[in-house]
């Protein structure tokens, strides 16, 4: 069991409203992600579930229980840092053994979890070094060990790939997705980087001040953004705005586009632009443009397509998948 | 060849530094070594040359010298598990958030800056006097007979003044470990399960094990010669209940006016201070290298 609701939830730090007010349902077994820009307070709402922080106002219930004045080892949830947060001292079986311990359980009962535990994590070679013998990933996995044993209704993980160099945070990605998968847990996850949010959720929560300005499937919040915020925030890259004459003719403030939705040609099309960097990744080419009487645009084409600074080139846009925002920013659904 | 020749000019740069240190350590070695085997009393011109072993058997029968000994010994250990029990206490609780916390540290701190004649002077006729003294005050307050601590107690009380000036030693040097302890390990700690008696036993006090080690080694050193606090107290008595071997050195030099006797409780005095680190070295010496 894991099922997270939050009441208006709001945290004050001295004279900074960090949270003004939050509600919030996490149904059981869902992979929950908390997005949003640095100091949005992600962190603070995950410490605040955690129970490190203390609510300024608000209700915290884990399966239907009030636990908001209850301590952090009493809530029955696990946390995973973004340091790791390892006893630097102990071992890794002791490690992974200390909430168990703390728990008074017997040494064979421990012993048997942790060995299951670090069978599931590949660390049973490791189980007798300490952490700073290990190298980053290890050390994560370790990290993970020491709150699967636990068997908590619920994992919060604070950015726990972002030490790690890209190739193994890819690894990573995948393992902590199967971890949900064999578990079936409630997970929340906190991260700034859009691949793990679009890959690893259930469900994606985007935090901007302090407020969420939505919450859906990865595919949900692409597709149908809600307001300017989100519809800039996720997809990678950014994208393209154009307000003025083309805003208006569509009947809106703004007018919203992604790079994989313009056409690009080097013949004919609606708008027109000179090439000022042209990124050729292989599978895909983003061209930074600036086009003529809208400015910068930034378009992707699939496979290699053959621009280089200086060239001239026309895009269309498809006018379908096109975005329409009102003036105070939201969404002008069709 | 870039690094050997760093390391050569290293070696060449630091030479003239340790070799000044070298001889300023060998020097008087020989020498209380030289004089510890010659007849050199001050009283008596006329008697001079090898000694043997004389002065060593003068001092080892000198009935103040398993005493001394014993004293040093217990000075040494007193202080040690004061300061160290007492600046792990202080140094948890000075690194708790409260008000007027720069204030609160430098008071900690300013008994260090205190010249031990001047704190010892202090406690023996501010505090611990049964006539002058707070402690006699309080005592009197409560209806007790005021203690004279120098006199019944004297080896304790030249423990507590010691101990009184170390403290802010150990508890500076703990009270930067403690803060140097990374806040993610302790959370992490609280959401094991851990309380705050688990987390002082599994992970503060394995992380202060360094500290506690630099502490217990240096204060060591200063505290096999404790000297001034003696003199200007109980200067060794009554009888020989707090002499320590330095203090014993002192009288049998400057009282008795015999350099060899004195030379011969100096190396004496060496020979003791390497069992110490010895045994000091192999109980928690490992703390030190990671
Ligand atoms: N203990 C604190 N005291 C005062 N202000 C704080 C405290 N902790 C966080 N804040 C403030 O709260 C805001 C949110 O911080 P938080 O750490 O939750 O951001 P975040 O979304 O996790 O950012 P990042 O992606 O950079 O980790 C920030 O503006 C920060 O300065
Ligand atoms: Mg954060």
């Amino acid at each position: 069991m894991g099922s997270i609701t939050l009441n208006k939830v709001s945290k004050v730090f001295g004279e900074a409203n960090v949270i003004p007010s939050i509600d919030l349902e996490i149904n059981n077994g869902e992979f929950v992600v908390f997005v949003g820009p640095s100091g949005c307070g992600k962190s603070t709402l995950l410490r605040l579930i955690a129970g490190l922080e203390d609510v300024s106002g608000g209700q915290i219930m884990i399966d239907g229980k009030d636990v908001t004045q209850a301590a952090p080892a009493a809530r029955g949830l696990a946390m995973v840092f973004q340091s790791y947060a390892l006893y630097p001292h102990m071992s890794v079986r002791k490690n992974i053994a200390f909430p168990l311990k703390m728990a008074k359980m017997d040494q064979s009962a421990i012993d048997k979890k942790v060995e299951a535990a670090a069978k599931v994590l590949n660390l049973t070679d490791y189980l007798e070094r300490k952490p700073s013998q290990l190298s980053g990933g290890q050390r994560q996995r370790v990290a993970i060990g020491r709150a699967i044993v636990r068997e908590p209704s619920a994992f919060l993980f604070d950015e726990p790939l972002s030490n790690l160099d890209a190739a193994l945070r890819g690894t990573m990605r995948l393992e902590i997705s199967d971890l949900h998968n064999q578990l079936k847990t409630t997970m929340i996850y906190v991260t700034h980087d859009q691949v793990e949010a679009m890959t690893m959720a259930d469900k994606i929560v985007v935090l901007n001040r302090g407020n969420i300005e939505q919450v859906g499937s990865p595919l949900d919040l692409y597709k149908n953004p809600r307001n300017l915020f989100v519809a800039g925030f996720i997809g990678s890259p950014h994208m393209n705005f154009v307000d003025g004459a083309y805003a208006q003719s569509k009947n809106a403030k703004m007018a919203g586009i992604r790079p994989e939705h313009l056409g690009l040609s080097k013949d004919s099309g609606l708008w027109t632009g000179t090439v000022k960097v042209a990124e050729h990744l292989g599978a895909d080419t983003f061209l930074h443009l600036d086009v003529d009487g809208i400015g910068p645009v930034t378009a992707r084409a699939g496979g290699e397509f053959g621009a280089h600074h200086g060239d001239r080139v026309y895009l269309t846009p498809d006018e379908s998948k096109l975005h329409r925002f009102d003036d105070k920013g939201l969404t002008i659904r069709a | 060849m870039a690094t050997q020749n760093t390391k050569t000019l290293a070696r060449a740069m630091m030479a003239p530094s340790v070799l000044l240190l070298l001889v300023w350590m060998i020097v008087p070695l020989a020498m209380t070594l030289w004089f510890s085997f010659q007849n050199y009393n001050l009283l008596d011109p006329t008697q001079t040359g090898f000694a043997g072993l004389f002065n060593y058997e003068f001092f080892y029968t000198d009935p103040a010298f398993f005493q001394s000994i014993w004293n040093t010994l217990v000075i040494v250990g007193g202080v040690l598990l004061i300061t160290v029990v007492g600046g792990i206490a202080i140094a948890l609780l000075l690194d708790q958030p409260i008000f007027g916390q720069g204030i609160v540290r430098i008071l900690i701190i300013s008994p260090f800056f205190v010249m031990p004649p001047v704190a010892a002077l202090i406690w023996k006729n501010m505090i611990m006097h049964p006539g002058y003294g707070v402690l006699g005050d309080i005592n009197r307050f409560f209806g007790f007979e005021p203690v004279d601590w120098f006199a019944r107690y004297p080896l304790f009380s030249i423990v507590v003044i010691v101990a009184w000036q170390w403290l802010p030693f150990a508890t500076l040097i703990l009270l930067t470990a403690l803060q140097s302890l990374d806040g993610e390990q302790k959370e992490a700690a609280e959401m094991d399960g851990a309380n705050f008696l688990n987390r002082f036993i599994y992970l503060v006090l394995p992380h202060l094990a360094r500290a506690i080690t630099v502490v217990i080694l240096i204060q060591t050193i200063f505290l096999l010669g404790v000297y001034a606090e003696i003199l200007v107290t109980t200067n060794g008595g009554p009888g020989y209940a707090s002499t320590n071997l330095a203090f014993l050195i002192y009288r049998t030099a400057l009282l008795g006016y015999d350099v060899g006797g004195a030379s011969a409780g100096g190396i004496i005095a060496v020979v003791l201070a390497n069992i110490v680190a010895f045994f000091l070295m192999r109980a928690v010496g490992k703390n030190l290298d990671r």
